[in-house]
């Protein structure tokens, strides 16, 4: 799932470096601010423990074939939020620069992807909800599984955004999404499995190891709110974009049932133009044409001018309208979290 | 010099599972001079020796460090006048290159960089590692890093120096060069070990625990020459006595 | 997978250490060269090719400039294409256009876009694998840190770093004493996997407890203090302007089209 160079565009990788720059810098802050000072050394052995981790398999109950740990979900388990976010970015990190595995403008969208998902989304909302720290039991064994089945799902799927947005690649989005979800739904079974092996044993041999994550506590308390908000969001649009972009037939069907019209030549042009707005107002990313799978091609809203004599499809702009809503809501999160860390320091001082 | 007393008073340690590390510890290290402690393991030395730089807290009893009594407030101060160098050099090399590991001390202490500078080198000099000052750690034989490793902390200039088992993985030449340095030091030196050999050439006084409790305290070569007295706690007669002709 | 890995970083650790005209450039020049020369070479047009052939200068001059092996650099490159082949692979699949007729081979806009791909490819990858072979983990995160990146973030780099072997070497030695005792799978069953990468946790954990023990004996009070300090030469702003000049100008016109027209005689 780590993604090249070669496919992403600098306006997207620019992007996405911005948000987990953003983010590093962020969590960088709040791992200073704990009194656990101890975090240092123990934030980078644990990275070199997933490191060493990942080369070593298990064989996959049922199947012939292994697989490994990845390890966002366990450190999340660990060490909380933000330190974990920070040594998945260090893993992904060393992993580009020595391995090329993951190009160096990719890189931020690697941490985002692999980072963002089990840290602040798969932990938090999933597994803590889920398994209520009993580690250990059956009930956390499901909280990993489901965890980590999630959190890479929004990471591939993610993945397939970036890669769409950047107009490079030619890989219809509906096949790219059948082509990484189904795979990383295997394994995200896979790395809930061997993230609950671990932790069970770890529940068995020394308990209060698992007990040194910091707890939440109250800052956390809207992030997961506004989090589930701004991915769903995503997923709405996303989806309803393929819908449109690929089935324009089925939804003018659709609206046609639900309205009782039958001319609907409006309908589909009322689509493409509503996401045709939305990205006039987050109007910094330029026009990356999407070829659409099928022949005909919705009238653009603007066409940009192309040294290429292919002709330009518009179903590109809501791939440009998901990222840039993407964008727009990650950045409007994250002045959130520091508006609202901001506000309640204040209050701490003003005790 | 006030400052190289080291007073251990009615010292009482268990850990958070209940095992009870030390209980009742009490002895007096004035300048100067080599102290070992021995003991089998599981005696109390390490936990002993956590003490004494204050990293863990003092919970029932004294440690007093050049007559102040170190407690949370006064620990910054004890961890500058007592360098404590650990058995794992790996675990005290954590920086990319030696001089950088060797400076981190300095460097914590406040100096300007200039002084860190001198520091790190003196120290590095003064175990004769210079040669390696821009060898990253994992680069270094045994021998090198333990060397390297009490340069670490040599570089913060401490009256005195606590070793535990500084011996352990080093082959004869990296050990006999680590006697003599050992020997060469003016420190006040406290060195646990299991390395008898090493401590009737290093240390004239010798403190032995069992089961967290003070049994004999005194000269080196009468207590370890006390065949009864050592294997009933766990140790045994060092050869370099059995072979040597009492005086 | 395994051992092998290992030494793959141990060999990139080496070649980090070295001293070349190419190793006593700026951490920062080179990382900030890199990364203009990727934004750069992904900001061509889809299905541009020659005009991005003059920028395989720059990780070649500084895989020559490093004395790094140049098969080294292309067998890492090779192992990382598959990612990028699979995805790239639908491009001539996608866009059937015919673009020119090489005898009788019908080329596609699908295939000028693939070969793109992949060239795009070579080069990001060489760049990235030159800057850091030719610069090395410390030089490189303490040339990050000057830059900006937060200083929690690089030591995070530079301890992982660090720890990586030795943690490694554990696992290896565990996977050893596991291998010797079983009928010789590689893979283990996973409540033995649980038990092993627990184990390894668990000593992990106590290795950073014992690291923390030590630096907290040397006086660490939470605040990470540096004493490298790193300052551009002469040398270094040449390097940085000349290489930011050939960028822009392989941009703006097509240098390998240029050289075609005077080889071929035709008149601009």
């Amino acid at each position: 799932m780590h993604m090249a160079d070669a496919l992403i565009s600098p306006t997207v990788g620019g992007m996405l470096w911005a948000v987990s720059g953003g983010l590093i810098a962020f969590c960088a802050r709040k791992v200073k601010r704990t009194l656990r000072d101890n975090l240092v050394p123990m934030m980078g052995v644990l990275g070199a423990f997933i490191f060493a981790a990942q080369m070593i398999n298990f064989s996959i109950p049922g199947t012939g074939s292994s697989g490994h740990l990845s390890g966002g979900l366990i450190l999340t388990i660990l060490l909380g939020p933000y330190a974990a976010f920070l040594v998945i970015a260090s893993v992904l990190t060393v992993q580009a620069f020595f391995f090329a595995d993951g190009g160096l403008l990719a890189l931020g969208c690697n941490i985002f992807n692999l980072g963002f998902f089990p840290a602040f989304i798969a932990y938090p909302l999933i597994y803590r909800v889920i398994a209520k720290d009993q580690h250990g039991t059956p009930r956390a064994w499901v909280a990993a599984m489901v965890a980590a089945v999630v959190g890479l799902q929004l990471g591939a799927f993610s993945v397939v955004l970036e890669t769409k947005a950047s107009g490079i690649s030619e890989l219809p989005f509906g096949t790219f999404v059948l082509m990484m979800l189904p795979i990383h739904l295997a394994i995200g079974v896979v790395e809930g499995l061997a993230t609950a092996a671990v932790v069970s044993f770890v529940a068995r041999a020394r308990p209060e190891a698992l007990r040194t994550a910091p707890s939440a506590g109250a800052s956390v308390s809207l992030r997961p709110v506004v989090i589930g908000l701004a991915i769903t969001a995503v997923v709405m649009g996303g989806l309803v974009s393929w819908f449109a972009s690929t089935h324009p037939d089925g939804l003018e069907w659709s609206i046609s049932k639900v309205t009782g019209k039958e001319e609907l030549s409006g309908s589909e042009a009322g689509v493409h133009k509503n996401l045709a707005d939305l990205q006039k107002k987050t109007a910094f990313l330029p026009d990356y044409g999407f070829k659409a799978t099928e022949a005909e091609s919705a009238p653009a809203e603007h066409a940009a001018p192309e040294p290429e004599p292919w002709p330009a499809v518009n179903a590109g702009t809501s791939i440009s309208g998901i990222v840039g809503g993407l964008m727009t809501l990650a950045l409007v999160c994250l002045v959130g979290f520091a508006l609202k860390a901001r506000s309640i320091q204040r209050a701490h001082g003003n005790d | 010099m006030s400052h190289h007393i080291v007073e251990v008073r009615d010292l009482f340690f268990a850990y958070p599972d209940g095992t009870e590390a030390l209980n009742g510890v009490s002895f007096r290290i004035e300048h100067g001079g080599a102290v070992a402690l021995v003991g089998a393991n599981g005696a109390g030395k390490s936990t002993l020796l956590l003490h004494l730089n204050g990293y863990l807290p003092t919970t029932r009893g004294e440690v007093r460090i050049g007559d102040t009594p170190l407690t949370r407030e006064t620990a910054a101060m004890a961890r500058r006048a007592v360098g404590m160098v650990f058995q794992d050099p790996d675990d005290q090399l954590f920086m990319p290159t030696v001089a950088e590991d060797v400076a981190f001390g300095p460097l914590n202490a406040g100096l300007p960089p200039d002084q860190v500078a001198c520091r790190v080198a003196s120290a590095l000099e003064r175990v004769g590692m210079a040669h390696v000052r821009e060898r990253p750690p994992y680069r270094l034989s045994a021998g090198e890093k333990r060397a390297v490793a009490i340069a670490t902390v040599l570089a913060m200039s401490p009256d005195i120096l606590v070793m535990d088992e500084p011996s352990s993985n080093l082959d004869p030449r990296a050990r006999r060069r680590l006697i003599e340095l050992l020997r060469s030091f003016e420190h006040t030196k406290i060195i646990a070990a299991h390395d008898l050999e090493l401590v009737v050439e290093v240390c004239a006084r010798v403190i032995v625990l069992d089961g967290g409790r003070v049994v004999v305290d005194g000269p080196t070569r009468d207590i370890l020459n006390d065949e009864a007295l050592m294997l009933a706690h766990g140790l045994e007669r060092p050869h370099i006595l059995r072979h040597s002709h009492p005086h | 997978m395994g051992i092998a890995d290992w030494i793959e970083i141990g060999r990139m650790d080496e070649l980090g250490r070295m001293d070349t005209p190419a190793h006593r450039l700026d951490a920062r020049a080179k990382a900030i060269v890199t990364l203009v020369f990727i934004g750069v070479v992904m900001s061509f047009p889809l299905h541009e090719i020659s005009a991005l052939t003059p920028f395989l200068l720059y990780p070649v001059a500084l895989i020559s400039l490093g004395r790094i092996p140049a098969r080294y650099i292309l067998k890492k490159i090779l192992v990382a294409a598959p990612f990028a082949l699979v995805i790239g692979i639908f491009n001539p699949l996608m866009d059937r256009q015919p673009v020119a007729t090489i005898g009788s081979f019908v080329v596609t806009g699908g295939w000028v876009s693939f070969v793109s791909i992949m060239f795009r490819f070579v080069l990001t990858v060489g760049a990235a694998l030159a800057l850091v072979a030719c610069t090395g983990m410390y030089r490189l995160g303490a040339g990050l840190e000057q830059l900006g990146v937060p200083r929690v973030f690089v030591m995070q780099l530079l301890f992982l770093y660090r720890y990586l072997f030795v943690v490694a070497d554990e696992g290896v030695k565990m996977m050893r004493g596991v291998e010797l005792r079983s009928d010789g799978t590689r893979a283990l069953r996973l409540r033995v996997y649980g038990s092993l990468i627990g184990h390894l946790l668990l000593r992990s954990m106590d290795r950073a407890e014992r690291v923390y023990r030590a630096m907290v004996a040397r006086g660490f009070d939470g605040e990470i203090r540096v004493l490298r300090r790193s300052w551009f030469r002469w040398s270094d702003w040449g390097f940085v302007c000349g290489c930011l000049a050939f960028f822009l100008a392989a941009r703006m016109w097509n240098l390998a089209n240029g050289l075609g027209l005077l080889l071929t005689g035709i008149a601009p």
